[in-house]
């Protein structure tokens, strides 16, 4: 597991999903079954733009952006410098 | 302003006849703006009022509009109403909602609310045609994209909403549920009026007001507040989406600085959401200076969200007097109460034992932990009377704590096909809040509620919706589930919490089955679940006769939690 998606479980199995990070699957989906509310997603944007250095424009904040852990982690560690 | 009791479409139709160019609403969605004046505003109402005739609906008929925010929206609305029918605004199906529950809460309003026809976009209207249980009953399911081109334009002269009588039902506001606890409050066309004009006094409100919300229509806040009351009385209103605000909170304040808007609406979570989730970058060449009242409305009041909503937008130019406060139910329409208009809200500082032990709301001095801050809701507006009541029924004194109870001159007419409900809510014409609180110096203070019903983000929710939901999943011990609210302080609302006992037999992988919870409430309800215990056989607390004890749920979660209840 790379460290920007062992970030990126912490922050999800603390904050919106409170379950051990390492049990969290790769492809459940996370924002269309609503895991993941509008609410959380303003704050995974701000921790992933200061902690792990990418930036997710508010209107990409939708499933069709991503869903799932794997799909979140690709899209940062596309975006970091 | 003063409104001579007659219809909302009367109104309406006078604004439409003396200022027909008027910039009535702003909808400002999917980054772009769209004005729409008096005119374009009812011409469009026009429009579904000739579809929804064609269709068959007659006056006194109920018309449900299941529409996302937007022209369609506020068109289909005012349509019914000046056909005479009674119009209700119902959440659309979102990505995130589970089709099949979503269709089962419908089912369950429409076998008590009868509505003639339901009004949403091509593809929820298909799904609804040939999915919807009680389908058959509806006479009409139109579609949103289709305006009735080819249709004559409407005589105005034969709409009877310009005709009914002042008592007749206006509209119907709705709460939400799922296991057939909601009501459809009925308010009548002087009961609306009546409010209107009871609250533009207590706010000061002229056609110079901008609106700025980001509302749902289908709360009361936002159907009166962020849609009405702008709307007839010629304040502009600048509308935004719930969604797009969610998720980018400083919309609202953008469209505050361009447009100068003068009011807002929030629930107390908003406070929070906008001290602590907008980077300086959306905030910089802000000019907040215009808005001279943001009302804290429709769940309880912090005073910490009010100073972290200050603090963070005072370098904007937000007024150190822009706070406010309003208590407000869909059963008076809406306000009962306002506060911070001509001068500061207060803060009572009061003992907190006293308070949570003995019901009375001791004045205290210096702020420390024995001490808590109550927010005032402010006077009542002119035409409601407050009173605290003992549980036998018995008026208390000023400080101290019973339940709220209101009477004024624009209740509503009943809940609708509820008579049973209606009953139980009044008693010699007062209507009993289920809200607990004090009067203190012609001011209201709310300190908590008497019913279970929890308050999410400045939704109403009934932990029951949620209990049901959480019943259904697999691996749950069917009906040994108990929900309540928690209150987050970092967030300023309430979270549902559950706990929940595991079904033996499944033994489903705990973290599995969590994840699985968590999941039905998200696409079964509009809120999300907070903190989850699972347990065994062992932990629920019971009464007596077996059922079990909520309250008692929650203290003992509470106590596991180290938290004070």
């Amino acid at each position: 597991m790379g460290h920007t998606e062992a970030r990126l479980r912490e922050y999800l199995a603390a904050n919106c999903l409170h379950i051990p990070s390492d049990e969290i699957p790769l492809d459940q989906p996370l924002l269309s079954t609503g895991l993941v509310d509008s609410f959380h997603l303003v704050d995974l944007a701000m921790f992933i733009e200061t902690e792990l250095g990418a930036r997710i424009d508010d209107t990409e904040l939708n499933p069709r952006t991503f869903d799932t852990l794997a799909q979140l982690t690709a899209l940062v560690e596309q975006r970091q410098p | 302003m003063s409104l001579p009791a007659r219809t909302l479409p009367q109104v309406m139709f006078d604004r439409y006849r003396t200022s027909p160019e008027q910039t009535a609403v702003v909808l400002r969605l999917n980054e772009g703006e769209t004005a729409l004046t008096v005119r374009q505003l009812v011409d469009g109402a026009l429009g579904y009022a000739a579809r929804l005739r064609q269709a068959g609906i007659a006056p006194g008929e109920v018309v449900i509009a299941l529409l996302p925010p937007g022209a369609e929206l506020l068109h289909a609305f005012l349509g019914a109403m000046f056909l005479g029918a009674i119009p209700s605004i119902l959440p659309f199906l979102t990505e995130k909602l589970d089709p099949q529950r979503y269709r089962e809460s419908l089912d369950s309003l429409i076998s008590v609310t009868r509505p003639a026809a339901l009004i949403a976009e091509p593809d929820l209207a298909d799904v609804l045609r040939t999915q919807l249980a009680h389908a058959s009953e509806v006479k009409a399911m139109l579609a949103s994209d289709a305006p009735g081109v080819d249709l004559p334009p409407i005589d105005t002269a034969t709409l009877e909403g310009l005709r009914a009588a002042p008592d007749s039902l206006a509209l119907l506001q709705h709460s939400s549920g799922t296991t057939g606890l909601q009501k459809g409050v009925a308010l009548s066309h002087r009961a609306i009026l009546r409010q209107l004009a009871a609250y533009t006094l207590a706010l000061g409100l002229t056609p110079s007001d901008i609106i700025v919300s980001w509302l749902p229509l289908y709360h009361d806040m936002g159907l009166i507040a962020g849609f009405l009351m702008p709307v007839l009385t010629g304040a502009k209103l600048v509308l935004l989406s719930p969604f797009e605000w969610a998720r980018a909170p400083w919309t609202m304040l953008r469209a505050v600085s361009e447009h100068g808007g003068t009011l807002a609406w929030l629930p107390n979570f908003a406070y929070n959401f906008c001290a602590t989730r907008i980077p300086d970058r959306e905030l910089n060449g802000l000019d907040l200076s215009s808005w001279r009242a943001v009302i804290n409305c429709s769940e309880p009041m912090v005073a910490e969200s009010h100073r972290l909503f200050s603090s963070r937008l005072r370098p904007f130019g937000l007024s150190e007097t822009a706070l406010a406060t309003c208590y407000a139910m869909a059963e008076n329409v809406f306000a009962v109460t306002q506060g911070g208009i001509d001068r500061p809200v207060r803060l009572d500082r009061v003992d907190r034992e006293m308070l949570v032990k003995q019901g009375r709301a001791v004045p205290a001095g210096g702020a420390d932990r024995r001490t808590t801050e109550v927010v005032s809701a402010g006077e009542p507006l002119a035409n409601c009377e407050v009173r605290v009541l003992s549980p036998d029924g018995t008026p208390l004194p000023q400080r101290q704590i019973g339940e709220l109870v209101l009477r004024s001159d624009c209740m509503l007419t009943g809940y609708f096909n509820r008579p049973d409900a209606t009953a139980s809510a009044l008693r010699e014409g007062w209507y009993l809040t289920g809200d607990l609180g004090y009067l203190a110096e012609g001011e209201v203070f709310i300190t908590g509620r008497k019913k279970d019903l929890m308050i999410v983000g400045g939704k109403n929710i009934y932990p029951q919706d949620i209990e049901y939901l959480i019943n259904q999943v697999p691996g749950v011990h069917p009906g040994r589930v108990v929900v309540f609210g928690l209150f987050n302080e970092s967030m300023g609302t309430e979270e549902p919490a559950a706990v929940v006992e595991v079904d033996p037999a499944v033994r489903l992988e705990a973290n599995r089955l969590g994840l699985a919870i968590r999941e039905a409430v998200a696409t079964g309800s509009e809120v999300t679940l907070g903190p989850l215990k699972l347990v065994d056989e062992r932990w629920l607390v019971k009464t007596s006769s077996g059922k079990i004890a909520r309250g008692a749920n929650r203290e003992k979660l509470l106590a596991e939690l180290g938290r004070e209840a």
